[in-house]
């Protein structure tokens, strides 16, 4: 073999060694083509699940409060009161909207109003009696199905349930500009209900407001406890292996079995109330413990060394050392450390199923003990329902709890950036 | 007095001891000249004092309100006649359940039998007397403790050294608390699981193949004799895993390896945090793209195959829970091949290699043992991965091994067991503490071999 019949392999060689270098290549960029694909897809289509949740379909009409057709003789009566048909104005109003409309279409046209605008009606007038005998002019939520043919009548996914007739009436409302779309704020003032254009989300972040409160009082002072003492005072024995590995194992523990904890610990042995932010935030407090720790060891770490040497150059005792200067400066990525902690635990739905937060809960929580539930949880109870109103819900409600995290996760890249120190 | 307002007392009281304390000392110093003559700081004085104050009272009130309720359940069905007597916890728990609901008025006195109704009397002023008595215990315990702490502030008394290794305890128990932490769990669910072996076979339960946890209420029932076969859990979850593994292996591995040798820094600055997005979205998040967007997709395009999918299946979960697994893959890969040292790299490109070359020939090689230890968390983690199948995958315990069909896993089991109506100690409920145990078990051996190699490997290179 000569030099030139070498040359000649070594080049076609290489010709095969870069089209694999190119290959190569193509498979990373492929890779993480693939995942910002799943990204932008996940993103995409929750948001487009879900935007329709943030606006809400109303109806705006004449009320005539007359007391006879609401055969409502003495209203000062209590029980007559509650006799009263407070649905009979309502369907007045409608014909006056729609003049084609006869008695006969009592029935097709009650179904264009939400369930509770009769209770609207009676609210309204057990406040005021003297609106009595007048007109009021008042804005109702529309029923399910007009709102989603009002939202989504091009939407394939979504089957129309109103007849022709209907969609005819309500076509020419919303051309009158009767029915209106509107930024949905109801979603922000109620609590879960049995009617989607009624439930909301403010129950379920005031849920997941007080469990994290209660995770963050508890976490934040133990895990930086733990760590300074793992860090600073821990003698090198088996004992303090042995709570290394702990903390490092529990970091890996499925969430699901800190549920199985809070389920035989607080609820069985020690008798706490079921589904109640207290112990959502104790079994979060215990997952999100390992994560804090770790970061605030790493965080006590990066303090150097000079520091401490200084401090105790001038007489300061081993604990003065460490809660007057390594704990101060080491604080900022202490507080990133936890924040990353806590939006993992405001995500956190596993552990809260076993530990009962998943009732159907109506009210907004008051307190750590009153029955509650958590966004996650909401959401969860609401993908799993087979009416799309909810999901368009459950979308809506993802937005609100990605903001929440995203919103964290910014605070702690700004704490970091503002406050942490390079030495 | 509520215990929401006992713990505000309480602090107002350690803040109270704190200023006479610190006036204490104080005025002790000024006769001797000054406060260089005590052997503490002031501060010092105080802190012991709030302290004293603090801790006994705190602990008390702690132990109290966890114990408070089984002492009074325990008195109050003590107090019951013995022709009422609950025979088993079942219907202990009945009886309480009846005898709390009359005290709290749900249920009327008239409809209940009259012991019942006297029980309920006694259960309300039981917790009055509780109450009543913890208030005083507590406020006794901090008022003694910070008068006794007043009485001995005394210039020769060192007490900065007193306060820092009461200080240094407290720590140590908040780093114990990790200790007490797997305790609590291995404990939570050794009893039930006992139990649960005593009702159902180590065979059938690990060699088992067929997994239905009915049993029946009425003995004349038809088909509920419940079978507790956890093999169609375990290949379910596998395979779920497994189809996870296999996406986030491959591409989260190759964007670490593209990212961390050919990317631009400023490329890497925009995917990076990208990625990590990715890791932040919560599970419930994926578990309803999952289960609304994802399955109904492969079903559809199944059908349209013309090949029959469930809309349950594996598949969709298992996509998904790849696609939440790939930055923690990528993101420990990133790691370890950072960690290969850079003179590695020079030597394979000096002697003419390709990066693709350097990278596959060299690199990955020394970092296998890393790599290695990141997948068998991601396994971990996949395994222990909760709402993505409660949501996306099925109920029912199918044994098979064909991605389109619906499985289920054994998180969402102890999910459906656990939530919901729960009989007390029956075989059902049990058998979710013995899927948990199960299932910390492997996934703590997971954590331990991959804690072990990462660290072997890491110790290599350093």
């Amino acid at each position: 073999m000569n030099n030139q019949q070498q040359a000649e392999l070594v080049r076609q060689s290489l010709k095969r060694r870069y089209r694999k270098e190119r290959r190569f290549r193509l498979y990373g960029i492929l890779a993480i083509a693939i995942a910002l694909a799943a990204l932008v897809t996940l993103f995409a289509d929750i948001i487009g699940k879900g935007y329709t949740g943030f606006i809400k379909t109303t109806i705006t009409l004449e009320v005539p409060l007359d007391p006879q057709t609401m055969y409502l003789e003495d209203a000062t009566d209590k029980d007559a009161f509650n006799m009263a048909d407070f649905k009979a104005p309502l369907l007045t109003a409608l014909h006056n909207v729609l003049p084609e409309t006869g008695k006969g279409d009592n029935r097709d046209l009650g179904h264009l109003l939400s369930s509770y605008a009769a209770n609207k009606v009676r609210d309204t007038l057990e406040a005021d009696l003297s609106l009595l005998g007048t007109t009021q002019t008042m804005s109702f939520l529309v029923s399910d199905d007009v709102s989603v043919y009002v939202k989504h009548a091009d939407d394939p996914n979504y089957s129309i349930q109103l007849s022709e007739k209907q969609q005819r009436w309500v076509d020419r409302l919303q051309e009158r500009g009767i029915i209106q779309n509107s930024f949905n704020d109801v979603f922000f003032e109620n609590g879960d209900s049995r009617d989607p254009g009624h439930a909301g989300v403010l129950g379920a972040i005031v849920g997941s407001l007080l469990t994290m409160v209660v995770t963050l009082l508890l976490s934040f002072p133990i895990g930086v406890a733990a760590a300074i003492y793992l860090e600073e005072f821990a003698p090198q024995n088996r004992l303090t292996d042995f709570i290394e590995v702990n903390i490092n194992n529990l970091a890996a523990v499925p969430s699901i079995i800190f549920g199985l904890l809070g389920l035989a610990v607080f609820i069985n042995l020690f008798g706490l109330p079921r589904s109640v932010p207290l112990v959502g935030g104790l079994v979060l407090t215990l997952m999100t413990l390992p994560t804090i720790i770790i970061s605030s060891r790493a965080a006590i770490k990066s303090v150097p060394p000079s520091i401490r040497e200084a401090a105790e150059g001038i007489g300061a005792s081993r604990m003065q050392v460490v809660l007057h200067h390594v704990l101060p400066l080491a604080l900022p990525g202490m507080l990133t450390g936890s924040i990353i902690g806590m939006a993992q635990a405001l995500g956190e739905t596993a552990p809260l199923l076993l530990i009962g937060m998943v009732a159907f809960i109506v009210d907004v929580p008051s307190g750590f003990v009153d029955s509650a539930t958590v966004l996650p949880v909401q959401i969860f109870l609401w993908a799993g329902s087979p009416e799309l109103a909810f999901i368009e819900r459950a979308s809506a409600a993802i937005m609100v709890l990605l903001t929440f995290l995203i919103a964290m996760n910014a605070l702690a890249i700004w704490l970091r950036r503002r406050l942490e120190r390079r030495w | 007095m509520q215990p929401g307002n006992l713990f505000p007392l309480v602090v107002v009281l350690i803040a109270i001891a704190f200023a006479l304390g610190y006036a204490r000392s104080r005025a002790i110093a000024t006769p001797l000249g000054g406060i260089r003559h005590l052997k503490s700081l002031p501060f010092y004085y105080a802190a012991r004092a709030s302290l004293w104050c603090g801790l006994p009272a705190l602990i008390i009130f702690a132990l109290w309100l966890g114990f408070e309720d089984k002492v009074i359940q325990t008195m109050v069905i003590g107090s019951l006649p013995a022709d009422l007597q609950p025979d088993s916890p079942g219907r202990a728990s009945l009886v309480l359940s009846q005898i709390s609901n009359v005290a709290s008025g749900a249920l009327s006195p008239k409809f209940v039998p009259e012991p019942i109704a006297g029980a309920a009397e006694r259960l309300m002023a039981l917790r009055a007397e509780s109450k009543m008595m913890m208030t005083l215990l507590v406020i006794c315990v901090a008022v003694l403790g910070a008068f006794v702490a007043w009485l001995r502030i005394a210039p020769h008394i060192n007490a900065r050294e007193k306060v820092e290794s009461t200080l240094r305890k407290i720590f140590f128990m908040c780093a114990g608390l990790a200790i007490l932490t797997t305790v609590g769990i291995i404990f939570s669910v050794i009893f039930e699981t006992i139990h649960f072996f005593n009702k159902v076979s180590f065979v059938e339960f690990f060699f088992g193949t067929s997994w239905s946890p009915q049993t029946a209420i009425r003995a004349d029932q038809v088909g509920s004799s419940g079978a507790f076969g956890m093999i169609p859990l375990f290949v379910g979850t596998l395979l779920i895993s497994g189809i996870a593994m296999l996406v986030a292996v491959p591409v989260g591995l190759m964007s670490a390896i593209y990212l961390s040798e050919y990317a631009s820094r400023r490329m890497r600055g925009i995917v990076k945090p990208l990625l990590e997005l990715l890791a932040g979205v919560p599970t419930v998040v994926y578990g309803f793209f999952a289960a609304l967007t994802v399955a109904p997709f492969i079903a559809d395009a199944a059908s349209w195959l013309g090949i029959d999918a469930s809309t349950e299946s594996a598949l969709a979960a298992g996509l998904v829970m790849g696609i939440m697994i790939i930055p923690f893959v990528s993101s420990l890969s990133d790691d370890v091949i950072n960690a290969v040292p850079q003179t590695m790299r020079d030597g394979s490109l000096a002697l003419g290699a390709t990066q693709a070359e350097t990278m596959t020939k060299v690199i990955f090689p020394a970092a296998l043992p890393g790599i290695m230890g990141g997948i068998l968390l991601a396994v971990s983690r996949a395994i222990g991965e909760t709402m993505i199948v409660v949501m996306a995958a099925g109920l029912a315990a199918n044994l098979t091994i064909n991605p389109l069909e619906a499985v289920t896993t054994v998180t969402v089991q102890i999910v459906t067991l656990l939530t919901g109506d729960q009989e007390f100690d029956s075989a059902k409920t049990l058998s979710a503490f013995a899927l948990g145990m199960m299932l910390f078990i492997v996934t703590l051996a997971l954590n331990v071999l991959a804690l072990h190699v990462v660290r072997k490997y890491r110790e290599q290179y350093e």
